[in-house]
């Protein structure tokens, strides 16, 4: 379990992270979402130690991670960009790291084949693709056979099939009941990979839920109407309160009511109806809106509501 | 893969502190041992060593009249080629650091040792045995390619004289607190070229600041200076005044390099990795 309370870190005048609290629970994927720049990595940092928290604090397992020896065996962690000597085999490399918690030459060719890298193993890893890269990476994570496991953007680079075998990965790693925190900028992935979510923006905490929350509520639903007398309709809606947004292709997304009540209201006044229809956002749309205030910088004409990328 | 099958080690974590630091010198030696760069800047220090100890046996002793040999320290002769190999042993010692940096490997590093100055006493073990060792076994290899490739009997002279074996070995000593200042100054600045470019300004620099400076604040300072300081431990005769002692020049010598490791150690784990 990874528990972070009032976590921030300042860089000079920026705050990366700001007052930002989670808690990553043992026994499933957790996804840890965010635009580019919004913190996931400053925030990984601070979880392995490697930055100190301006204020704040952040244990696994219920301790700082300055205070694991031979963490390998505790944490296992995938870093951002790839924390290896170009110079160096892959072999080597995991030697290395198994060598300082004490891990044997068995394990090491174990988390190899695991990966599928045995037949590159020794190899200079300054010809690795990134993809390779990331499978290395991976190899480290596991070598200590740790019970947290933390990758920062594990599919970055990779093939369909490298995105598929994370996937299958790190579910089964939850599944036996490990602490599992994914980062990505991506929902459309974390939809599929993910069982809670922690999603952040410029820093902050936009919400910590589940896929199956984040789906079903939210302002992203909305009531689809379509008739020859919109503008009679919106008119009637706006009158008690109700928000309606008339579309280009002549529709009007309602927000914030049933369709019975839209429904119901249209036969009051004998307004026909064409269509009347419940509209569920996807999690790509309902993550665009969470997280479109905190996004520092995005396309001008980024219009997100036309997003119909399905999960 | 469970917990119990994968490990051949079942219960590290609960083994004492030397175990582990055991463990991480093994991980030091480890990384030293299989990146080109170690491999070539070794070389480099021995070959500079024996090949200029050869040249300067081949052309140097026609050129001296008998004034010039009774200022001539034999060993300083022989040892010449350290004006080259403390460059490949420096450059050895500051990559030994800043290459984790340069590449990220020190997070994966301090993440498999969140104890980092556990990870630094390690290097510093690490390197200065490697440099040690090789800087020793260069620096006899040099003083006997010269006495090898000398004609006549200019110059020759015999372990056994006075000072010859202390500066000999110095020869090595010195290159390893070289390697050593390089390490400390890596610790602290983390950018190879950054380290690189300190270390041989501190090096060089100085001496040529100082000439410009009136003679007699000249004599005060320029014995302190790191390389004139350092050189002491390899001169078996001394002939010029304002020097250091051999021990105490090189204990001056050494001074700036613990200076910088003690920064290090220091200031490493307030600093972000």
């Amino acid at each position: 379990m990874i528990e972070a309370s009032g976590l921030s870190k300042r860089y000079g005048a920026t705050l990366a992270v700001d007052d930002l609290s989670f808690t990553v629970p043992a026994g499933v994927v957790t996804g840890f979402l965010g635009p580019n720049g919004s913190g996931k990595s400053t925030t990984m940092r601070m979880i392995l130690g490697l930055d100190a928290p301006s204020t704040g604090r952040v244990t696994v397992n219920g301790r700082p991670y300055g205070q694991y020896r031979r963490s390998l065996f505790e944490v296992g962690a995938l870093l951002e960009t790839r924390a290896a000597h170009g110079g160096r085999s892959a072999y080597d490399h995991l030697r290395c790291l198994a060598l300082s918690n004490g891990i044997g030459r068995r394990r090491v060719d174990q988390v190899l084949e695991q990966v599928g890298l045995e037949e590159v193993a020794r190899r200079r890893l300054g010809g690795f693709s990134l993809g390779m890269g990331q499978r290395l990476g991976i190899a480290v994570a596991l070598l200590g056979d740790p019970s947290v496991l933390m990758f920062d953007e594990p599919v970055n680079g990779l093939d369909p099939e490298g995105v598929l075998w994370i996937r299958t990965l790190v579910k089964s790693l939850a599944a036996e009941g490990r602490t599992v925190f994914l980062s990505s900028h991506l929902m459309s992935e974390m939809a599929i990979t993910a069982d809670r979510l922690v999603i952040i923006g410029r820093g902050r905490l936009i919400t910590e839920t589940t896929v199956a929350e984040l789906l079903a509520g939210g302002p992203g639903n909305h009531v689809r109407v379509r008739t020859p007398e919109s503008l009679k309709l919106a008119t009637l809606l706006r009158a008690r309160g109700i928000s309606v947004t008339a579309q280009l292709d002549g529709t009007l997304h309602i927000t914030g009511v049933d369709p019975d009540v839209v429904g119901e209201l249209a036969r009051v006044n004998g307004l026909r109806l064409q269509e009347l229809s419940t509209q569920h956002a996807t999690l790509e749309q309902r993550y665009m809106e969470l997280t479109g205030e905190a996004v520092d910088y995005r396309t001008a004409d980024a219009t997100f509501a036309s997003g119909r990328v399905a999960p | 893969m469970s917990a119990t099958t994968a490990n051949e080690t079942p219960n590290p974590a609960q083994r004492g502190v030397w175990s582990e630091f055991a463990d991480v010198l093994r991980s030091e030696f480890c990384k030293l041992r299989s990146v080109r760069s170690s491999f070539w800047t070794l070389v480099a220090t021995v070959v500079f060593n024996v090949v200029f100890a050869a040249l300067v046996a081949i052309f140097i002793p026609p050129h001296l009249s008998t004034a010039d040999l009774a200022t001539t320290d034999p060993i300083r002769l022989s040892l010449a080629g350290l004006h080259l190999s403390q460059i490949a042993i420096g450059v050895l010692g500051a990559l030994v650091i800043t290459s984790e940096y340069s590449t990220g490997m020190i997070r994966a590093t301090f993440t498999a040792v969140p104890r980092r100055r556990m990870v630094l006493a390690a290097k510093v073990i690490v390197l200065a045995t490697a440099a040690l060792l090789v800087g020793t076994i260069s620096s006899y290899a040099a003083y006997f390619t010269f006495q090898g490739f000398l004609s006549g009997d200019k110059l020759t002279s015999s372990l056994g004289d006075p000072g010859v074996l202390r500066a000999v070995t110095g020869g090595g000593l010195y290159l390893a607190a070289l390697g050593l200042l390089g390490l400390g100054l890596g610790i602290i600045i983390r950018s190879s070229a950054g380290t690189i470019a300190t270390l041989f300004g501190l090096l060089f620099v100085p001496t040529i600041l100082v000439s410009v400076l009136p003679h007699s604040v000249q004599a005060t300072i320029a014995p302190y200076l790191p390389m004139n300081a350092g050189e002491q431990i390899f001169i078996a005769t001394h002939h010029e005044a304002n020097t250091l002692g051999p021990w105490t020049g090189f204990g001056v010598f050494s001074l700036y390099a613990a200076i910088a490791i003690v920064i290090g150690f220091a200031t490493i784990t307030r600093r972000d990795a």
